[in-house]
């Protein structure tokens, strides 16, 4: 069994900053880690290969950077550790990032399952899974809840679909995506770092990927383009109310009809 | 033609560029990099930019057809018979849009037995309502629901593509985008199109730390979802002139490779971090019964009972209720805070809703510095009234 799982680095919790002069996106000093709905993709991949043998393959695209994401994938029983990294791949929207990483996973060895995270914490669009799945033309399930078992060529999985949990069987090879319900990660084990610490995570450019598009890489191959970032319009129109009960009750039920919740 | 396109999620504004380029053909003006006339396409900039912000743009071939693509198409999404509400909200932004661009609103509709759900969709407007009805398409899955809606997209050749941001649209959308290689904005909480066609997209990312702005200047279709329970839902219209078009589920389309083995319906109650609406009671209730209203209050605005730790001490309610630091931390489109001083403890587990209302007799609480609207008075005053003017606000205008 090959399991490959991809694994994104994003910045320490959500307090980015806007320089409220330029509107520039200021995330220096903000330490970076893996996405915390990637532990639990590695984590349901390690747990199945220890469960019918096989090996797990981690795929990050990114500045040289994220390989420390990598690293802790080894650690976390993770086999092998590639890094897409190059100039071209920078400024990706989720198509290019899509586009990437199916191009990399191409040229692994063939995979039976590819686990996502069920989004990021920075981007979080939730785009990528279903956008690798598109490319590689397999099918997929966004919102795993549950893995339920692995056999004859099928994975029984469950997911959340906004009205209740469907329990699925999908033919392999296919690509779920993992909500942080699917189990608890493990920490990583001391043993495995000592192991690790010396093994090297392969890095990719884009001449490793020769065949590929490179038009349809980074920000050059990115339909959507940001054209601004600013901060939220916080509802500081604060407003405070006094009266007779039926004045405030009056008031209150206005602004829920405003915030369109009757 | 070609231009150099910037990133502005990572331009830093160091000036790298405007120094390294040897034809002084960037500037930063107002706050952002401007390439002028007399820029070669030299790509200097390019290589030069420690942000990795800047690439060539060669305009997609798809740029000089864009005026090809007409209409707004969105996804209507049921389960079991039941429409999505926010298909609603899709209709009422959809046909807004279509408006002003002079063009029309058409709506897919997907499942088993749906065609009077269709012919309901009609009323609010829709040009055509395209239904594929077929025993097999009763669940979402992925490989059937993408193929019909792409046949659609590939016979209307939309301007504009929208489908909601709940669970199965933010599964749906980017497979379909992927397919026809186009770009997708996520997670929408405001659209709007410029005078040229294109559709100005905003959402919020970095869990709402940040708005940004995107654009989907050289592809067609412009796709986004669009979050629940933002955009105003359309309402019948008088005239409906539009026209249900029945299209054939053939054995090309229904193929899947995922079978559905069960399927196990939410319960009501699903713990108050998946609630959209919080009701949370304080110690300002003074008596365990008083928790009874707030459940009621809770109950008609379809929301959960979350609590202050003194509560949970008391014995008046469970653990899994209580709000803040050695409890839940809760991200609800309202929170109410009836009879909470707003201690920092729990302010922090709390602080992220969209909305917050405090009720509170004492107008120095602390409650009032996070809350966006401040009811000074007696809970118990205010709370049944509020009750009774829900109920009958709902027996008017048929809410639930
Ligand atoms: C403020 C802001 C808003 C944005 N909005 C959009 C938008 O609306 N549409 C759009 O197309 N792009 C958008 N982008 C760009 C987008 O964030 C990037 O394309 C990013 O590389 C991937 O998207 P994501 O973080 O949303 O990933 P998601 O799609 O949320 O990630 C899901 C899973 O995919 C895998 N994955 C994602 N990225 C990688 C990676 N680099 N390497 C390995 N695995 C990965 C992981 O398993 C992850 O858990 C935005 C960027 C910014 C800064
Ligand atoms: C380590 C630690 C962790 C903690 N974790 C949590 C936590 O996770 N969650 C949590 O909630 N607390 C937590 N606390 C406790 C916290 O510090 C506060 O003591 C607690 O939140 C106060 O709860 P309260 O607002 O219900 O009560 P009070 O502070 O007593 O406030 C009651 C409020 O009700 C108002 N009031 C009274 N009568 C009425 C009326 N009739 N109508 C309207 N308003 C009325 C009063 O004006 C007052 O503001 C923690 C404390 C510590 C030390």
């Amino acid at each position: 069994m090959h399991f490959v799982v991809c694994i994104k680095q994003v910045p320490e919790g959500t307090e980015v900053d806007i320089d409220p002069e330029t509107g520039v996106l200021r995330r220096e000093g903000a330490d970076a880690k893996l996405n915390v709905y990637d532990t639990h993709a590695l984590e349901a991949a390690v747990r199945l290969k220890e469960e019918l043998g096989g090996t797990v393959t981690a795929v990050s695209m990114g500045p040289p950077q994220a390989e420390a994401v990598l690293r802790e994938a080894l650690m976390l029983g993770a086999d092998s550790g590639y890094l897409l990294s190059d100039r071209v791949f920078a400024g990706a929207d989720t198509l290019a990032t899509s586009y990437t990483l199916a191009e990399a996973i191409r040229r692994l060895p063939p995979f039976d399952v590819i686990f996502c995270g069920m989004q990021t914490t920075d981007g979080d669009t939730a785009q990528v899974g279903p956008g690798i799945a598109e490319l590689l033309n397999i099918p997929h399930v966004s919102y795993v809840t549950r893995i339920r078992e692995m056999r004859a060529g099928a994975i029984a999985v469950d997911a959340d679909t906004g009205y209740g949990i469907q329990t699925l069987r999908v033919k392999l090879p296919c690509l779920v995506t993992v909500t942080r319900a699917a189990n608890q990660p493990r920490l990583p084990s001391y043993r495995l770092k000592q192991r690790t610490k010396d093994q090297p995570v392969t890095v990719w450019t884009s001449r490793h990927l020769a065949g590929a598009d490179r038009s349809r890489f980074g920000l050059r191959g990115s339909p959507t383009q940001v054209e601004r970032i600013f901060p939220p319009d916080r509802p500081t129109t604060r407003q405070m109310l006094a009266g007779t009960p039926d004045e405030l009750s009056a008031g209150l039920i206005d602004r829920l009809r405003e915030w369109r919740f009757l | 033609m070609s231009t150099i396109r910037v990133d502005v999620s990572r331009c830093t504004l160091c000036g790298e560029c405007v120094a390294a380029c040897p034809f002084d053909a960037v500037e930063i003006v107002q706050g952002a990099l401007h390439f002028t006339e007399a820029c070669r396409l030299c790509r200097i900039c390019i290589r030069r930019c420690p942000q990795e912000a800047l690439a060539l743009e060669e305009r997609p071939r798809e740029h000089t057809e864009r005026g090809t693509y007409r209409d707004v198409l969105i996804f209507a999404e049921q389960h079991e018979g039941h429409v999505h509400p926010v298909t609603y909200e899709l209709i009422g932004k959809g046909l807004e849009l279509a408006r002003e661009l002079g063009q029309k609103l058409h709506v897919v509709l997907i499942g088993s037995g749906v065609r009077v759900q269709a012919d309901h969709l009609l009323a609010y407007g829709p040009a055509t309502v395209y239904v594929f009805d077929h025993p097999d398409l009763r669940w979402f899955r992925i490989e059937p629901y993408t193929r019909a809606v792409v046949r659609v997209a590939q016979e209307i050749r939309p301007n504009i593509m929208l489908l909601g941001a709940t669970p199965i649209g933010r599964s749906l959308a980017p497979r379909i985008a992927a397919r026809l290689g186009t770009g997708l904005t996520a997670d929408c909480t405001s659209l709007s199109v410029k005078p040229n066609g294109d559709l100005v997209q905003t959402r919020p990312a970095f869990g709402g730390n940040v708005m940004a702005q995107i654009v989907t200047p050289g592809h067609r279709p412009q796709m986004a979802t669009i979050r629940y329970k933002v955009m105003a839902p359309a309402r019948p219209v008088q005239a409906a002139p539009g026209r249900v078009v029945e299209l054939l589920c053939d054995e090309d389309l229904l193929r899947t490779d995922i079978e559905v083995l069960g399927f196990t319906p939410y319960e009501l109650d699903r713990g108050i971090e998946e609630a959209d609406v919080i009701v949370a009671a304080g110690r300002g209730i003074g008596r365990a019964e008083g928790l009874a209203l707030i459940g009621q209050l809770a109950e008609l605005l379809g929301g959960a009972v979350g609590v202050t730790r003194p509560l949970v001490e008391q014995g008046w309610a469970d653990h899994r209720q209580q709000v803040g630091m050695s409890g839940r931390t809760v991200r609800p489109r309202l929170y109410i805070a009836c009879g909470i001083s707003g201690a920092v403890q729990h302010v922090a587990g709390m602080r992220g809703a969209e909305h917050i209302v405090a009720i509170n007799t004492d107008p120095e609480a602390p409650i009032f510095d996070v809350a966006h609207l401040g009811l000074v008075g007696d809970l118990y005053e205010i709370v049944p009234k509020l009750i009774d003017d829900l109920k009958e606000g709902a027996a008017l205008h048929g809410l639930p």
